[in-house]
């Protein structure tokens, strides 16, 4: 039995592989950043999607070789804040045009370049043939952002909307000089406060445009902020623990510790049932009370329960494919409240120890939160397993 | 099912300790008739244990394992301290998140015995590498207890009358409702363990007194000293135990083997029993006490007397010496307890012992006693609910204990007689009728039985035997001088047999429909049926208690009523200002004004009382019907009780209490009022039924737009069970 412990940040589940690619693959993209400033981008599309309190971000680069020499590796640059919060990256090389278009995907890892304005933090990419020189490649790099929308104001009381901002660039921020970009911003509602003006900039129904905009040099920057509303649960896993427990009997019995919190604005003044109850749309729009977790098929003895005992309202859906285990906190979670609580299940042992050749055994099991709506990576890792009399320790090792 | 069978088994006894064919081909496992007998007891004894606690589980069954109720969760989070911090830190506890401002010494007022026992069995079991929650240790304490009794109830009726009846009293209250209503899984309070001690010291007692063995009563000592680290209710032995003694003493039963049962057993339990701080010097100081030292320098008296008898060998003279000894002994206890009751040195008897010899007391005197439901008077209903036959079997075993008297009977006769006695005064002191109850009904049962096999038996083989039985035991059924000429004698047997049968089966399916219905539900946790017969769940209490836990300060303090401190303090993890510790009157009565008063009067005591949150309970939603307001009058009595301001008949109209519109007005803007009636005027609760609907008590509300100026409405659970209100700062005067 061992213990997992992470801290806030929310991520994506498969960020691991990226993390652990990055480790090994960081030597080699410092060796080939020199030519750095030969690239040029034709054309840069960023689609930022706001409906959730997740930010999703695709970037579609046409990336241009007008150096001499041929480049295997393109960077893309973040600013701090954003790099703080961001989750997943992804890349791909995209073949093909429209309908026939092909995803290669692309390792990408950090490139520790010190000497970036504005403490900008540099991504690289590396392509799968070397762009030769005046050759272009289309890319398409998709990220998550999280924990990037800020309530405002940051106290309501239960009739009111929550309102947040989202702080951005109309500039896509790049090492390279950009010859056209667009931005496209999709909010969750047309209910939009105000947002920053940098012509040219519409704004049809729910969706912001910035751009086009031509001609930026590299690291170009022109600050915005969007003020809308966004109702949706910011949900939170504070922390989790996570215990694995495996038995000699033939069963692996997880234990999950959650403190969840909402996130968003705060939650001001009194709160009151009667409104709760019978104005379900207006009253206490940001709050949520559903939660479901996505659990492996076959699992048994599942519990959900906290300090004080059994908490009644659960329902567990079993599948071939998935269990789904659908849970409410004891009460509606209001801005800033927080409620915790145990999910523990029992899983057979088969389907998730293997045996090898060599007499190891062999554990095989997604670390990654159940919970649709809140991700979260564990830390990750494992040790050689030593052996305890029944039990096998498992030990974190490394942080995303 | 299992109980009924298992019931019944202790009355088969009789007739299969003949020797039936066995059919067993092999002669070695042929066993011999006392053997046979021996193996029965023993498998019936073992079922019986099982049942015992098996029978107590459908709490945990329904629900889930838990703590239930009120005091529990307060044993609970003391045993918990005990196993995280260590037997040290348990004692000299001082508990600031009770009683504030005043807080509690808890190492010195509880009784430690339960948390103490179920903290050794929870290291026991850890040593012996079975990693249990502590929580199941104290859920499943109760029942671990309850079957042990029935091992001592087993002994107990072996000693008083035979083993048969001492298989029946096991049997009898290893079921019985009366018990059952105190230790079912969950229930994790003293009268758990407390019941098993009582019996525990009542039975080495009997033993001592039968064998004269210092041994027994040295084990009895040690029994009452558990007692008293147990439960309170350890002064009932010490006052029937001397009760006991003098009673002897009186129908000159007077022996040495009694003389040394009780010095030993009074003198070693008393100093055992003062090291318990709850008790302490209260031991030999306190009223209720000094009957036990007064018995006792009366037995020296005795043996005194009985030593001056053996050297005068003058019958005249030792009468004269008589007169003057015991005359003047009398009279110097006499004095000695005037002056000590005078000089204060002697406590006078408190107001629950008290209110335990007149019922009538503590409801004009002291309302904090009257008010707690279990120390109502009982209903006859509820007897009937707790011991089903076995009420009318008590008398008939009554009969059969002075048949055949002797210093064991007269305890148990003693004990029934004073125990249903109380039993009548409070509810919950059926709990330690029981036991009696079901050793004189167990002595009914088994000689009833044993009577009416005898005849069968007799009738059929062997007559001789049947004969010498009957004249042997008095044939106290039959009148052994006629048992020849009545007809039909063995089919009247047989029928009478069968009928005994039924009623024990009867007994065991209403014990078993109490159980399941009646005394398994955790209380914190409310099961209704809904419209469509599907159970619902009421988990309002829970999800208070976890809402305060999560979403207040740490350091806030809770005002509610008494009721819910200890579950506000083991769930919610919050300071209370008053909990079901009810030691300090005043501080009760302060809470019982605030919620009594007007929301400005009431607003300055919960600021002087650094109040942040009050919490109220109520039922007009669910038709819950043990909540705040129908508590209501009760805060008022013990409000007024210290504070004259109160007025209970301010919140009546023509002596009733209402609280629909023709409500007093005292009533309708009172603070309790007002705090469970807030926004209830827009909720429509019944079908057909005007918005403000009680359904707890049946009628529209008075006060239908309730407007609070001090506090707001910080949670409300899904089915209002519980609200709970924040106390705003005060305003800025400029």
């Amino acid at each position: 039995m061992e213990v997992f412990l992470t801290r806030s940040r929310l991520t994506l589940i498969l960020s691991l592989i990226v993390f652990l690619s990055l480790c090994f693959l960081s030597s080699s993209a410092l060796s080939s950043s020199s030519s750095t400033t030969d690239l040029k981008i034709l054309t840069a599309e960023r689609r930022i999607d706001l409906s959730s309190h997740i930010i999703r971000v695709v970037l579609t680069l046409k990336v241009q070789n007008d150096g001499a020499s041929t480049a295997s590796n393109v960077l893309l640059a973040f600013p701090p804040a954003q790099a703080k919060h961001l989750a997943l990256i992804h890349a791909a090389e995209v073949a093909g045009k429209k309908r026939k278009k092909t995803l290669h995907p692309l390792d990408v890892m950090t490139s520790n370049n010190a000497d970036l304005p504005n403490g900008a933090k540099l991504y690289s990419v590396a392509l799968r043939n070397p762009l030769s020189a005046g050759g272009s490649v289309t890319i398409e790099v998709s990220y998550v952002l999280t924990q990037s929308l800020e309530p405002f104001p940051v106290e309501i009381s239960q009739s009111e909307p929550q309102l947040v901002l989202y702080r951005d660039s109309a500039l896509i921020l790049s090492p390279y000089e950009i010859k056209q970009q667009t931005t496209v911003i999709r909010t969750p509602s047309t209910k939009v406060e105000s947002f920053t003006r940098v012509e040219p900039s519409t704004q049809t129904r729910t969706e912001l445009k910035y751009g086009p905009y031509e001609d930026q040099p590299s690291f170009s920057h022109t600050p915005i902020v969007v003020h809308f509303e966004n109702n949706n649960p910011f949900a939170v896993v504070e922390e989790l623990v996570r215990e694995i427990e495996i038995s000699h009997w033939g069963n692996l019995q997880v234990t999950e510790h959650y403190t969840l919190v909402h996130n968003g604005a705060r939650h001001k003044g009194g709160f009151s049932r009667v409104e709760y109850q019978s104005r379900p749309t207006y009253s206490g729009v940001a709050s949520f009370k559903h939660l479901l977790v996505k659990l492996p098929p076959r699992v048994h003895s599942v519990y959900y329960r906290d300090n004080i005992g059994n908490i009644s309202t659960s329902h567990l859906r079993t599948g071939y494919s998935k269990s789904e285990l659908e849970i409410e906190p004891r009460y509606p979670l209001l801005g800033g409240w927080k409620a915790t609580f145990v999910i523990g299940y029992g899983l057979p042992l088969q389907d998730v120890l293997f045996e090898s050749n060599d007499g190891k055994r062999y554990l095989n099991f997604s670390f990654g939160c159940p919970i649709a709506e809140t991700l979260v990576v564990l830390p990750e890792g494992s040790k050689n397993p030593s052996a305890v009399a029944s039990r096998m320790l498992l030990a974190p090792s490394n942080h995303t | 099912m299992v109980s009924k069978s298992d019931t019944m088994k202790p009355t088969h006894q009789p007739d299969l300790s003949s020797k039936p064919p066995l059919p067993f081909s092999f002669k070695s496992f042929k066993l011999k008739t006392k053997q046979q007998e021996l193996l029965i007891r023993v498998s019936i004894l073992c079922l019986v244990y099982i049942l015992a606690f098996i029978t107590r589980l459908f709490s945990v069954l329904r629900y889930e394992s838990m703590i239930h109720e009120f005091d529990p969760y307060f044993n609970y989070r003391t045993t918990l301290y005990l196993t995280e911090k260590g037997f040290y830190e348990f004692w000299n506890w001082f508990d600031s998140e009770s009683w504030y401002p005043l807080g509690r010494i808890i190492g010195g007022t509880l009784y430690p015995g339960l948390m103490v026992t179920a903290a050794l069995i929870y290291w026991i079991l850890l040593f012996l590498r079975f990693t249990v929650h502590i929580r199941e240790v104290c859920v499943l304490t109760a029942p671990f207890f309850a079957s042990n009794t029935t091992i001592v109830a087993y002994l107990f009726g072996k000693e008083v009358w035979d083993t048969g009846a001492g298989l029946v009293a096991a049997a009898l209250i290893a079921i019985c409702p009366g018990y059952i209503s105190r230790s079912v899984a969950g229930s994790y309070d003293n009268e758990g363990v407390a019941i098993f001690a009582l019996l525990l010291t009542f039975y080495l007692f009997v033993k001592a007194v039968n064998t004269g063995s210092l041994a027994w009563a040295l084990g009895s000592a040690f029994g009452y000293f558990y007692m008293v680290s147990a439960w309170g209710g350890y002064v009932f032995i010490i006052n029937l135990i001397p009760l006991y003694v003098l009673v002897l003493l009186v129908v000159g039963r007077y022996s040495m083997r009694l003389y040394v049962a009780y010095n030993c057993m009074y003198i070693v339990g008393m100093l055992l029993a003062m090291q318990i701080r709850f008790v302490g010097f209260q031991h030999v100081q306190s009223g209720e006490h000094m009957a036990a030292m007064g018995v006792f320098f009366l037995i020296q008296v005795f043996y005194f007397l009985a030593w001056v008898k053996h050297l005068l060998n003058d019958t005249k003279l030792f009468q004269a010496l008589l007169r003057i000894g015991v005359t003047s002994a009398v009279g110097v206890g006499a004095i000695a307890l005037g002056l000590g009751t005078a000089s204060g040195y002697i406590s006078p008897w408190t107001g629950r012992f008290y209110s335990l010899l007149d019922p009538t007391y503590a409801k004009d005197h002291i309302p904090i006693i009257a008010s707690v439901s279990e120390h109502q008077p009982t209903a006859w209903s509820s007897f009937m609910f707790d011991f089903h036959i076995l009420l009318f079997l008590f008398p008939a075993g009554l009969y059969f204990c002075f048949k055949r008297l002797s210093d064991a009977t007269i305890f148990i006769v003693m004990y029934g007689l004073t125990s249903m006695y109380f039993a009548g005064v409070m509810v919950r002191l059926i709990l330690v009728a029981t036991p009696a109850v079901c050793l004189i009904s167990a002595i009914a049962v088994s000689a009833t039985i044993k009577n009416l096999t005898q005849i069968i038996r007799g009738k059929t083989g062997q007559t001789v035997s049947a004969k010498g039985t009957s004249t042997a035991k008095g044939s106290s059924k039959q009148q052994a001088s006629v048992d020849q000429s009545i007809p039909f004698l063995k089919n009247g047997a047989t029928i009478l047999l069968f009928g005994a049968f039924y009623l024990l089966s009867r007994y065991a399916i209403h014990c078993t429909w109490v159980t399941s219905e009646a005394y398994s539900s955790p209380s914190i946790v409310l099961a209704a049926r809904g419209a469509h017969g599907q159970r619902v769940i009421f988990d309002d209490y829970r999800e208070a208690y976890f809402w305060l836990r999560q979403n207040t300060p740490s350091d806030a303090k809770i005002m509610s009523w008494w009721d819910y401190g200890y579950q506000i303090t083991a769930m919610g993890n919050r300071t209370v200002i008053v909990d079901n510790n009810t030691w300090n009157n005043t501080h009760i009565a302060t809470v019982g004004r605030a919620m009594s008063s007007y929301e400005d009067e009431a607003y300055e005591i919960m600021r002087s009382l650094d109040v942040d949150y009050v919490l109220v309970v109520f039922g007009g939603v669910t038709g819950y019907s043990s909540d705040d307001i129908n508590k209501f009058l009760w805060m008022v009595r013990i409000g007024g009780g210290v504070f004259p301001v109160i007025k209970e008949p301010d919140y009546l109209v023509n002596g009733e209490y209402r609280v629909d519109k023709g409500a007093a007005p005292k009533m309708l803007n009172c603070l309790m009022y007002k705090l469970c009636y807030y926004r209830f005027g827009e909720l429509t609760t019944e079908y057909g039924k005007p918005p403000g609907y009680d359904r707890a008590r049946g009628v529209e509300i008075g006060n239908k737009d309730v407007k609070l100026e001090y506090l707001e409405e910080a949670f409300t659970t899904s089915n209002w069970i519980v609200r709970i209100y924040k106390v705003k700062p005060p305003t800025n005067r400029w």
